[in-house]
């Protein structure tokens, strides 16, 4: 049995332990502790994503075999999403180290138990598994959300928490239901069940799947329920909303991974259960995260309707379901998390050096750092807002691409393109009001408390360079993840690997 | 007993989903608790109701009842109990640091106008 696939869960489950005490003893270390441990995880999630290249590979904890043991399964998908999160927690961290951290009690800690959260969803086989993770990324999501206190922060958290905990219980309601009438929990095993389920029980089979996408939806904050977003992210410290960059792509994950291999082309009378409605939903998601682009007051809500909105671009694709449309999605979806990541940790630099004006999108006066600030917001922009030559173009491009075919394609174009014109005048608005208008101001903003640390300009510079090299790359990007969409949309790869690993069916 | 426990589950929900839409911290965290227990009770039920049957294999057991949801409904708790507590901290340091206890700080800002 191949040890490595537990290893992203275990590494972080030993070093959060270890960095609460050492947090309280020295910070230094602990700072090194923690970023030697993000970079561990680089270089063990590269090496799983090779070893996904020979098909799904599985490890079954105590030796229990499927589908009564718990199994961790990892093929190109989990690999490619443990890849990304290694990548943005190494870069996040930079940023937190030059001084986030220290604002408030066991960030390295908390920071540690997300990654093993989010490392544990991208790699579980098995339902049940899937919601004890989905806990332990929410509990650390909580400590980061509130991390540094005060007055605004805790009263979003406690919305945030209230939120997941609602999405929680439908979680467990849901396994419940899909349990009831399937009796398994494995995913893979429930994908052969699906088909054999009687006519009588296929009401609460889909309620349960059609719930399941529910709380799916409210992580990767799909319409309706995305409301939690907007004020989570900007009310979050900058380091973690940057992270949370990613909690949304759980959800996303989760999505393609049960509603192919469970409820896909196999799934007799609960096939592509869930497009009908995920591609509306998806569709209102995509334009109303535009319209919060240009309505936003504030940089840092302009940043987290930007990530409604994109999310709303990815799950459209996504709601395709077609291996070509999944493969731009995937595209999408890395581009997405780390440009995103970039404008919030962009939008504290700007809060931090405008004072009082904070991330207003107000006329001040000149600021620290504008010209460089600027640069740098004008390359996160224009790679969010999907213009060309950045790959948010190349992502929009493959989507639109892969929805001609379809019987979509008009509504899928319709959407894609006019937000992406509602898009472009919110970022230009933004930037020119809060770089250009300023040199026609008096006087300049001398902020008190700026850091001089030049970690969070690597941080920026390392996010927007992984822009730029999923654009130079993209054909070789693009080629591993239409393999990644193949492996997935054959579904037996994944089961025989689960369900039969001697060989047999 | 299905009808007992059925109208339990519901019963448990709505006040749960009432007490969830509350405006104060308190009737929502309490609502939140009552949402868990319906859950709770709910997966009991999945594995279907059945009176003085053996969970585990023994020679003398004339029938099985399917331990897998028992197992689950002890994670649930444990769980659901942890998270209960995460939010009543958070919602009395929110209270404390912005003296109102409303979920969306409506009262607070009505003071401020």
């Amino acid at each position: 049995m191949n040890h490595w696939l537990i290893m992203p869960i275990v590494l972080p489950a030993v070093l959060g332990p270890l960095l609460i005490m050492l947090g309280c003893i020295d910070h230094v270390l602990a700072r090194i502790l923690s970023l030697a441990g993000c970079v561990a995880l680089i270089a063990i999630s590269v090496g799983l994503l090779q070893q996904a290249d020979s098909g799904p590979q599985t490890y079954a904890l105590s030796a229990w075999v499927a589908p009564f043991g718990i199994l961790l399964v990892l093929d190109r998908l989990s690999a490619v999403m443990l890849v990304l999160t290694a990548v943005l927690a190494t870069v996040v961290l930079l940023y937190a180290m030059a001084g986030w951290d220290r604002r408030g009690r066991h960030f390295h800690a908390l920071y540690q138990f997300q990654l093993m959260g989010i490392n544990g969803a991208f790699l579980t086989g098995d339902f049940f598994n899937l919601f004890v993770f989905f806990e332990i990324l929410l509990i650390a999501s909580y400590g980061l959300m509130v991390h540094g206190g005060g007055a605004d922060r805790l009263r979003a958290g406690v919305q945030y928490v209230i939120v997941n905990l609602v999405g929680s219980t439908l979680f467990l309601i849901a396994v419940g239901l899909i349990y009831s009438v399937t009796g398994t929990l494995n995913m893979a095993d429930l994908a052969l069940k699906v088909p054999q389920v009687s006519s009588d029980d296929l009401a609460l089979l889909q309620v349960g799947a059609l719930l399941l996408l529910l709380v799916f939806g409210v992580k990767a904050a799909l319409v309706p329920v995305h409301f939690w977003l907007p004020d989570t992210y900007a009310q979050a410290p900058a380091p973690t909303a940057a992270l949370f960059a990613i909690l949304t792509k759980v959800g996303a994950y989760c999505i393609l991974r049960l509603y192919v291999l469970a409820f896909g082309a196999q799934a007799g009378a609960s096939a592509w259960l869930a497009q009908e409605w995920l591609l509306p939903a998806a569709m209102v998601s995509l334009t109303l995260g535009l319209v919060g682009v240009l309505a936003a007051k504030r940089l840092g809500q302009l940043a987290s309707f930007s990530v409604i909105g994109s999310m709303g671009t990815v799950l459209t694709a996504i709601a395709l379901f077609t291996p070509t449309a999944t493969a731009a999605a995937l595209y999408y979806m890395l581009h997405s998390t780390l440009a995103a990541a970039a404008l919030f940790l962009l939008t504290d630099l700007v809060r931090e050096r405008r004072g009082h004006h904070s991330d207003a999108l107000t006329v001040a006066p000149v600021f620290a750092h504008r010209s460089l600030l600027a640069a740098a917001f004008f390359v996160a922009a224009i790679a969010m807002a999907g213009l060309p030559p950045l790959s948010g173009f190349l992502g929009k491009l493959l989507i639109l691409q892969s929805a001609w075919p379809t019987p979509y394609a008009f509504d899928v174009y319709l959407a894609v393109l006019a937000t992406a014109l509602l898009g472009i005048i919110g970022f230009v608005r933004a930037g020119s009001t809060l770089f250009w208008k300023s040199t026609a101001q008096q006087g300049r903003i001398e902020a008190e408390g700026v850091s001089h640390s030049v970690l969070p300009w690597v941080a920026v510079g390392l996010l927007l360079s992984g822009i730029v090299a999923l654009t130079v790359g993209a054909g070789g990007v693009h080629d591993y993840l239409s393999q990644t969409a193949q492996q997935l949309y054959q579904p037996q790869l994944y089961i025989n690997a689960v369900l039969f690993p001697q060989g047999g069916q | 007993m299905e009808a007992l426990v059925a109208s339990a589950v519901g019963v448990l929900t709505a006040a749960g989903i009432y007490l969830l839409l509350r405006g104060r911290t308190f009737p929502v965290v309490l609502g939140l608790a009552l949402l868990s227990y319906a859950t709770n009770i709910f997966l009991f039920a999945i594995g279907r109701l059945k009176i003085n049957q053996a969970p585990i294999l023994s020679d003398t057991a004339l029938g099985y009842t399917d331990p897998l949801p028992q197992a689950l409904v002890l994670t649930a708790i444990v769980i659901s109990f942890a998270m209960t507590a995460v939010i009543v901290v958070m919602s009395l340091r929110s209270y404390l640091e912005s003296g109102s206890d409303h979920v969306d700080g409506a009262q607070q800002n009505k003071e401020e106008a």
